[in-house]
């Protein structure tokens, strides 16, 4: 059997060198396929990687709470929000909760000034609680105290980015900073976190949260952000309910009303990444089964043309002594080689396009294939020129020999 | 020694209504190292019998015997098998591989009985320089005259040692000279010991042969021993 199976590849080789270009053309349905995917998971392999490594570093048994506007709302002009007093609320009713702190965020990026430089960056008023929430730590100096929320005091912690874009020393401790023309002091520098998805994380300002409140005036209309981190011993569903009932309760909301508030964690949000991806690639796997079975039947269709051409050359073979297997086998392999052969030339432009785009993006990480992918690809490609290949293969393999020798 | 015992042969074609009897009761017996020219008009059924003498064809009733060996009962990979151990065909059109070169062509046969590759070359360069071609091995087909080609053709025959070596009009696409060259080879692969049958419609031809068979509208119009045959004469 070995023996066979060696003398088949080398004429199937034989066969598809003899008609390259036809070969190549074949093949074409099983090279778009497969590239097509190692591309996208190449590049998304990378990147989910990377995804969840920040998601991670977000804490897992913290909580975010964040005021929510439905559509129609948004669109009659109500803003749901969440208030200085809802923060107390839970400050004092809540239970199972570590460490809380409000959030209050600039709308857009302020602008910054120190000697001649500028620069734009995210100004978050929070409180010293925040390092504990978010698992921030600084790299010089120090992180926002309780005492600078009470005496709002003008100081900034401040990212690396911020750093580097205003061009402040290694150490910017004690240096001053222009921000909505007052100035304000630098406390510490936080240790770089990275990017998430491509935006960085370390172009970032932080103030005590009253400081920021007084920036932004008007208090009325302020809706904030409020991060938590839970004791040890909570659980996380029994403490996402009691505060969902206190809002609740707060914002006067009836039963049959939604809950203008979010309360998520950070593997909730997780969550949802994980199945947008999901989505994405069981999309792409109904994409490249199309373009597989596409391919299979560009090959099957070359092969039962090669058989008509042949027929002679099955009958010469036949009449030396050529059994039904020696034909089938030659066939056969010779429609795997030709979807392997695709599935290899697929592999190697799908990485290089993989490679092209990530490295075309900027931040992006860079494009790499699992060898599960891999072996995949080629596996199925294999499986595709067998499944395709059986019924030009036994038509040739059942040809009367008489008949075959006669065909013109 | 019995090679060959045909038995009431008979070989019908439907076409349509009509019933096309190719051989029509054919009673032949054909010894060990016959020399044997079947002759007769187109159309009389030369080609059929050699056919199924090749066992490439099965005949619609009757028996034949092949080394003592009841043939019509086998299947087709049986048959292939017989072919490849007991007979050598040569075609009028060479039915050479045509994107192989002479070595291999004339190695073909050996894979189907699994020999290996040294031994397989061996064996064919050992036929090939018996018909004169061992200057010629990397040739393709289309690369060879038909006179070379057919040489191929004969050592991708003997190769395999088969019992008798079966030619269906092995001349009809050479000229005169060639056909001289050819049937000289046959002459003396007879004299080797070879048992061969010729298909031709040729006189010259069928005197090269020891043993001749006319046939006429399916059936054996005439079986005649050749009182003289070309080599005794030369000799
Ligand atoms: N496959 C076939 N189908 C129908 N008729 C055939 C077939 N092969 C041969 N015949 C008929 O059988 C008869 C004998 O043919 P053949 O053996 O080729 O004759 P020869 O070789 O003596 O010229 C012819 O009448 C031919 O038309
Ligand atoms: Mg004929």
């Amino acid at each position: 059997m070995f023996f066979a199976f060696l003398e088949s590849s080398r004429s199937a080789f034989a066969a598809i060198l003899a008609n390259r270009l036809r070969s190549f053309l074949t093949t074409l349905g099983i090279i778009i396929g497969v590239a097509s995917v190692i591309a996208v998971v190449s590049v998304t392999g990378g990147m989910s990687a990377f995804i969840g490594d920040s998601f991670a570093s977000l804490g897992t048994n913290s909580l975010t709470i964040q005021s929510y506007t439905p559509f129609e709302d948004l669109m009659k002009g109500i803003r749901s929000r969440l208030t200085p007093a809802d923060l107390e609320l839970i400050e004092k009713r809540g239970e199972g909760i570590a460490s809380i702190t409000p959030i209050l965020e600039a709308n857009r990026s302020s602008q910054l000034k120190y000697g001649p430089q500028t620069a734009y960056s995210l100004i978050m008023g929070t409180t010293y609680a925040y390092q504990d929430v978010a698992q921030t730590y600084t790299e010089f100096g120090r992180f926002l105290a309780q005492a600078d929320n009470i005496t709002r005091r003008r100081i900034a912690v401040i990212g690396e980015d911020v750093r580097e874009n205003l061009n402040l020393p290694e150490n910017p401790v004690n240096e001053y900073v222009e921000l909505s023309g007052e100035w304000f002091k630098i406390v510490g520098l936080l240790e770089p976190m990275g990017d998430v998805m491509g935006q960085s994380r370390d172009n970032i300002v932080l103030v005590p949260y009253s400081t920021m409140v007084s920036i932004l005036g008007n208090q009325a209309q302020t809706d904030i952000g409020i991060q938590l981190s839970l004791t040890p011993t909570a659980n996380l569903e029994v403490v996402t309910s009691q505060l969902t009932s206190l809002l609740r309760n707060a914002h006067d909301l009836s039963g049959s009303e939604d809950d203008d508030f979010r309360i998520q964690t950070a593997e909730q949000l997780m969550e949802q990444f994980d199945q947008i991806l999901g989505t994405l690639t069981m999309v792409i796997a109904g994409i490249v089964s199309i373009s597989l079975l596409v391919g299979g039947i560009g090959i099957m269709n070359i092969m039962l043309v090669s058989v008509t051409e042949r027929t002679r050359e099955i009958g010469i073979c036949k009449a030396i002594g050529a059994k039904s297997h020696h034909i089938l086998m030659q066939f056969l392999i010779e429609a795997l080689l030709l979807s392997l052969l695709g599935g290899a030339i697929g592999l190697a432009s799908g990485y290089g396009l993989g490679m092209l785009i990530s490295n075309n993006i900027p931040d992006f990480p860079p494009a790499s294939v699992p060898l599960w992918a891999a072996a995949l690809a080629l596996g199925f490609s294999g499986f595709v020129g067998v499944v395709f290949g059986i019924l030009p293969a036994a038509k040739a393999a059942n040809l009367d020999p008489i008949d075959a020798l006669r065909y013109e | 020694m019995e090679l060959i015992k045909l038995t009431d042969v008979k070989k019908y074609y439907e076409m349509g209504s009509q019933v096309v009897k190719a051989l029509n009761g054919i009673d032949i017996v054909v010894n060990k190292n016959d020399y044997l020219a079947f002759i007769g008009s187109s159309g009389s059924g030369k080609s059929t019998m050699l056919n199924i003498l090749g066992c490439l064809d099965k005949p619609t009733s009757g028996q034949y015997h092949l080394n003592g060996k009841n043939v019509e009962i086998l299947d087709q990979n049986e048959l292939s098998e017989i072919r490849n151990l007991e007979i050598g065909f040569i075609f009028q059109s060479f039915n050479l591989l045509p994107r192989a070169n002479a070595l291999d062509n004339v190695m073909q046969p050996l894979i189907y009985r699994s020999v290996g590759f040294r031994q397989r070359k061996n064996m064919a360069m050992e036929a090939l320089s018996r018909v004169g071609l061992k200057d010629r091995i990397d040739h393709l087909p289309n690369q060879l005259s038909g006179g070379q080609r057919q040489r191929v053709a004969i050592a991708r025959a003997l190769v395999t040692h088969p019992s008798i070596l079966l030619a269906d009009e092995p001349t009809g696409n050479l000229d005169s000279r060639t056909t001289v060259e050819i049937m000289q080879l046959f002459d003396q692969l007879h004299e080797e010991g070879h048992t061969l049958i010729v298909v031709t419609h040729e006189n010259e031809i069928a005197q090269h042969c020891h043993r001749i068979v006319e046939m006429k509208d399916g059936k054996i119009f005439s079986d005649t021993i050749a009182q003289r045959s070309k080599i005794e004469a030369t000799a």
